[in-house]
């Protein structure tokens, strides 16, 4: 197996951006990314696009062969192109299929990319898509919303450990202050926890602020095979290690409502891959679709100990400047969440991190870095560690 | 919109509560599963109908509805571990959240789920209420 590099990496703003069709937002990421890494169009070997439903939110499917057109590169080279869905995990994974793509030597420079836009249709019909990625069957058909499978999470890990209202709220306090750091965050802006704790309910316990917003957005990144990777920039960034997992699409059919399993399973593929462990990640952006989603991968990643997530938020072990700094783009409650771009702006933050080109978020010698995505409330989940 | 095949291929299961159970282990399955993910192949599943009887594992108050239960919120929906172990999501209903806990024991009803505004078509299934 191939080791493998990423040279590359672009990003649109995150944000409502009514004047920008998805078409646009993924060409805009694309060129950013193929200028950082310096290659030509006709050394793309193979596109992987991560998107979660373009079908519903732009009536367009096909859209490997739409990106490859309006990339310049359908009718030029015939490029392969193939999308990617694992819901809000779409990226991540098809992050994971441009690794392979490489390390099985079939391919040398591939593209791996992130696309969602989400504000062509009403609001209404946006929350009913991100609910898809739940159990239509058997949890969306009896009322429950994808808020709402978040919240009986954060219900029984206030129950069981006593993680407060209040603990919730720093997680997105802190990603706001991180954010406003960030050019392309959608919100930067910072909130207090009283903001949090007044804004309006949508499915007690979690409030409005709570919850990531709807964004359109794309992410691009681009890799090759690391023996290569010099030809192109002097700052490879290397991904060390690749975990995926899944579990019962259902939050009820899970043995546990305070693990994602599908997360602790791919991060200890991931860990096992790089051959390190929690301890040794300077940097980490996770999937906070909802605060208690965060509290929850930190105890999954390993950070800290099952239950303690809320109390070492409260202690500032996730800032930046803390322990182990989490979510320095602002996460996607602050930077946003363009679902199927999400796993890729993941993987450009930590590239800007491990390149020290983050600016006022920069965490100080970040050298391995990790990026967790998660698909609905827990039935997929990628990791990845990258190593400057 | 959906075909009305869809809905009434899955009448018995959400009217009547019956699930399936592999014999081979004796675990409980609802919704019903085609194969059983603790033996597999060398399974053998069966119909199994449930008592409805259970507790709730963990709940949210819904304020945000989704469309066709907007006339509902807010509302209760939870998770409630049936008699024999198989776990459902469903509505708490008859009661007011501050009454709710986790560990109350509750029971099956049969209620109106929800209304497809265009058409007008009713979705009936189990509710769920605090047993007194
Ligand atoms: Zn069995």
């Amino acid at each position: 197996m191939r080791d493998v590099a990423v040279i590359g990496v672009g990003c649109t703003k995150f944000d409502e951006l009514w004047d920008t069709a998805l078409r646009q937002l993924i060409v805009d990421a694309g060129r950013k990314a193929i200028e950082d890494a310096g290659i030509t169009g006709e050394e793309i070997d193979a596109l992987y696009i991560g998107n979660m439903s373009a079908g519903r939110f732009v009536d367009q499917e096909h859209i490997a062969s739409l990106i490859s057109d309006y990339a310049g590169l359908a009718a030029s080279f015939h490029t392969p192109a193939t999308r990617v869905e694992s819901a809000c995990a779409s990226g991540g994974v098809a992050f994971r299929q441009a690794v392979m793509a490489i390390a099985s030597g079939l391919h040398d420079i591939v593209i791996a990319a992130g696309v969602e836009k989400m504000t062509d249709v009403l609001p209404s019909e946006t929350t009913f898509t991100l609910a898809t990625a739940a159990d239509q069957e058997w949890e969306t058909f009896f009322g429950a919303t994808f808020p709402s499978l978040y919240a009986m999470m954060a219900r029984r890990h206030m129950h069981d450990f006593g993680t407060t209202r209040e603990q919730l709220a720093m997680v997105a306090v802190k990603n706001h202050k991180n954010g406003c750091k960030n050019p392309n965050a959608q919100f930067q802006k910072e909130i207090t926890i009283q903001d949090v704790l007044e804004s309006p309910i949508v499915a007690d316990p979690l409030r409005l602020l709570d919850c990531s917003p709807i964004t359109d957005g794309a992410a691009v990144t681009v890799l090759c095979s690391a023996d290569i990777a010099k030809r192109y920039t002097d700052t490879p960034v290397y991904v060390v290690g690749s975990g995926h997992a899944t579990d019962t699409i259902a939050l009820h059919d899970r043995i546990s409502l305070t693990t994602l399993y599908a997360a602790v399973f791919a991060a200890r593929r991931a860990y096992q891959m790089a051959k390190i462990e929690p301890k040794d990640i300077n940097v980490a952006e996770v999937h906070d679709c909802f605060t208690i989603a965060e509290i929850l991968a930190i105890e999954d990643l390993g950070f800290v100990k099952k239950g303690e997530g809320g109390k070492a938020t409260e202690e500032g072990l996730t800032a930046i400047g803390g322990k182990i700094p989490v979510n320095p783009s602002g996460g996607l409650k602050a930077a946003g969440h363009p679902v199927g771009a999400t796993g890729i702006k993941q993987i450009v933050e930590i590239v800007y991190q491990l390149r020290e080109e983050a600016n006022g978020r920069q965490v100080k010698g970040a050298e391995i870095g990790l990026a967790h995505n998660v698909g609905g409330s827990g039935g997929s989940a990628v990791i990845h560690i990258l190593k400057r | 919109m959906a075909a009305a095949a869809r809905f009434w291929r899955k009448i018995p299961q959400r009217y009547n509560l019956i699930g399936t159970k592999c014999s081979a282990c004796n675990k409980v399955y609802f919704p019903p599963r085609y194969i059983c993910p603790v033996c597999r192949r060398a399974g053998k599943i069966e119909e199994f109908k449930l008592d409805g009887k259970g507790e709730l594992v963990t709940y949210a108050v819904i304020y945000i509805a989704p469309r066709g239960f907007e006339s509902q919120a807010p509302y209760i929906i939870g998770i409630v571990e049936l008699d024999g172990g198989a776990r459902v999501t469903t509505q708490i209903v008859d009661c007011d959240p501050k009454d709710v806990e986790i560990g109350m024991p509750v029971k099956a009803v049969f209620r109106k789920v929800n209304e497809d505004g265009e058409s007008g078509v009713i979705y009936y299934g189990y509710k769920f209420t605090p047993m007194r």
